[in-house]
């Protein structure tokens, strides 16, 4: 391998991503504008003034022994300043309310809540002895932020109230702590959703490395370069080592974007230094999904096309978007890295995990596997099929 | 380097079932400036590709400076400087970064780059506008950040596929000079040409290819002679109008 070309290869990418207007918007103005963007509309702005939600409730867990955990977990949810608690008797003048559009979304407190609860604490370690139950949760299909916004706040009001605020890598009971330490109240919409914004503006590199290869491609570059000793291997580290730089740009422009307009996560060096880790592997992997758009694309303007078969579900299955989705779409969302990038994400920021957490490390693995395969794959098919 | 820059012997190049190349034969001397002539889609760029590592031959063998294209690539690659038919620059670098980045790639030192780059640009009139993105180039300018960037390393072997296609007559007499000075430093060069004139002003030897086969090979003045021909286009009509008739 020699660095003089790569070095050089690496420069004239950089220079790209600079100067091309269209490649310049999508790497560096788009997450701007995104994490501006979101962070005005999620309440990010000013630090302290929030957006509020409009959440009926309907407990039926309101007689027998348990019934302060499903009270607990009210004054949780009223709390956090987001969400305005609306109390309704029944399911049904709930959802006449929420087809009107006077709440946004309608959450049922199962009758069976506080034993559900109150299993897990009796017996932390022995799941079959636990009473399982569901909340359910009726949204307002026509409100887009409140879709998005709400279920990823209940889902965290909901963990902070049976689990407690300590970090909880695994199913380890014994660092539970107790449910009325709930942080959530400090928290914004845009917290919630932060850590996918991050990964989310990360998937457009697929476009961008795509629509580079193909129009080096159809402008004959390609072929010129391999008229020079330039080597496979030193061609492909160099587009790898633009588009990791790339994404570090972007990531340190969206978490500086976001802090401008108000995010305050509480984490130290070693948290910023991993989440960095993450989406620098997480961009070899977009660049993989380019090369690989880039094969099957017979143009710049079709690959432009293609690339949102990786985007699309990247985005809707994997990021903040994720959260209000179906519990199959939810489930789905397993099978695509930028899932485990904002999980690890969100565990380092939101949850206060610590970088050496069996669940952020088995994030990081599954999303370097997700990468090697990609990137591994776009080379081999690119070198393959994809150079003339 | 072998005193015979170029051998092909019996080279047969196929596209699914539409033969490019059939069977040419041919050696290029080093220090020899010859020119491949032939219709369009007669077979020359094909046949340049295959020099060039770009196209593996279907059948037949092909070294370039002693180095078989096929096992030896990388020597090969060392060895040529190619200038594609088509401009191949990036739009978004200026002329200079261009030219630097296709030296870099040929991990030529920075000082030596930096001199050749600098007396290219002057000899092709483009110093003024070396630090302008070639994307504001006009054609003729482009052309010539083209043909620069296949020869700043300085290669043994150039190919240059027709070179002085959209150039006005002035930019085309400089690089008529500019490749007759390639030819004084003894460096061998392949060139493409529609341009008869070109072809009979620079090359010692051209071969007419037509079909993917040799028509025709010899200095301009010996085919001038055989065919009994004024210049080297009554030569080229004479074997290749055929095709033009029967088309139409």
């Amino acid at each position: 391998m020699n660095f003089q070309r790569v070095f050089s290869l690496v420069e004239k990418d950089l220079k790209r991503m600079i100067r091309e207007p269209a490649t310049l918007f999508l790497i560096i103005l788009f997450p701007v504008i995104l994490t501006i963007a979101f962070g005005v509309s999620f309440g990010a702005i000013g630090g302290t003034q929030s957006t509020t939600y409009q959440l009926g409730v309907v407990n039926m867990d309101i007689a027998g022994p348990y019934q302060q955990w499903s009270q607990h977990f009210i004054g949780n949810l009223t709390d956090t300043e987001i969400l305005k608690i609306q109390d309704y008797s029944s399911n049904e003048t709930g959802q006449a309310d929420l087809i009107q559009g006077k709440i946004q979304a309608l959450l049922l407190i199962p009758e069976d809540f506080g034993q559900s609860c109150d299993s897990f604490w009796n017996a932390p370690t022995d799941p079959s002895l636990w009473v399982n139950t569901t909340l359910t949760l009726y949204l307002d299909s026509g409100s887009m932020f409140a879709t998005q916004a709400i279920p990823p706040i209940i889902q965290e009001v909901l963990v902070a109230t049976v689990y407690g605020t300590q970090p909880v890598p695994v199913p380890r009971p014994i660092q539970i702590g107790s449910p009325s330490l709930v942080q959530a109240s400090k928290l914004t919409a845009f917290d919630y959703m932060a850590p996918g914004i991050f990964a989310y503006s990360a998937i457009f590199l697929t476009m961008t490395v795509a629509q580079s290869f193909t129009t080096d491609r159809e402008n004959g570059l390609l072929r010129r370069i391999n008229t020079t000793p330039t080597t496979s291997s030193e061609f492909m580290t160099g587009q790898a080592v633009s588009n990791m730089f790339a994404a570090l740009i972007q990531v340190a422009l969206v978490f500086a974007m976001a802090y401008v307009v108000g995010y305050r996560p509480n984490v130290n060096a070693a948290t910023f230094t991993l989440a960095f880790v993450i989406m620098s592997i997480f961009a070899l992997c977009n660049v993989g999904f380019g090369l690989i758009t880039a094969t099957l694309a017979k143009s710049s303007g079709a690959a432009t096309g293609l690339a949102f078969i990786f985007i699309i579900p990247q985005m809707f299955l994997g990021t903040f978007v994720g959260a209000a989705l179906s519990p199959s779409a939810q489930a789905a969302g397993k099978f695509v890295p930028s899932y485990y990038v904002t999980d690890a994400l969100t565990s380092l920021f939101l949850r206060g995990a610590p970088v050496s957490s069996p669940k952020i490390l088995l994030d990081l693995l599954v999303v370097s596997i997700s990468s090697v395969i990609a990137l591994l794959s776009g080379i081999l098919l690119f070198r393959k099929y994809g150079k003339t | 380097m072998n005193e015979t820059a170029i051998v092909i012997d019996k080279l047969t190049k196929k596209f699914e079932d539409v033969t490019a190349v059939d069977g040419l034969s041919l050696e290029v001397e080093k220090g020899e400036l010859f020119g491949l002539l032939g219709p369009n889609g007669a077979g020359k760029t094909t046949t340049i590709n295959v020099l060039c590592c770009i196209f593996e031959p279907t059948s037949g063998s092909v070294s370039v400076g002693g180095y078989d294209v096929r096992r030896e690539p990388e020597n090969v690659k060392e060895l040529i400087g190619v200038c594609p038919q088509d401009t191949a620059v990036f739009s978004y670098l200026t002329g200079r970064e261009n030219i630097e980045l296709f030296g870099n790639l040929h991990t030529m030192p920075k000082e030596k780059l930096k001199k050749n780059t600098d007396e290219l640009l002057e000899r092709m009139g483009l110093s003024e506008d070396a630090k302008r993105r070639v994307g504001k180039y006009s054609g003729g300018m482009r052309r010539r950040i083209n043909l620069i960037m296949a020869l700043v390393h300085d290669p043994e072997i150039a190919f240059l596929d027709e070179p002085t296609v959209g150039m006005d007559p002035q930019s085309r007499r400089a690089v008529w000079d500019f490749i007759k000075d390639l030819k004084k430093q003894n460096k061998t060069v392949i060139l493409t040409t529609h341009f008869m004139e070109e072809a009979e002003e620079l090359c010692d030897r051209v071969g007419i290819i037509d079909y993917g086969k040799l028509i025709a090979l010899g200095a301009p003045e010996q085919l001038k002679a055989k065919f009994g021909a004024k210049n080297l286009e009554e030569v080229f009509i004479q074997l290749t109008g055929r095709r033009i008739r029967e088309e139409l």
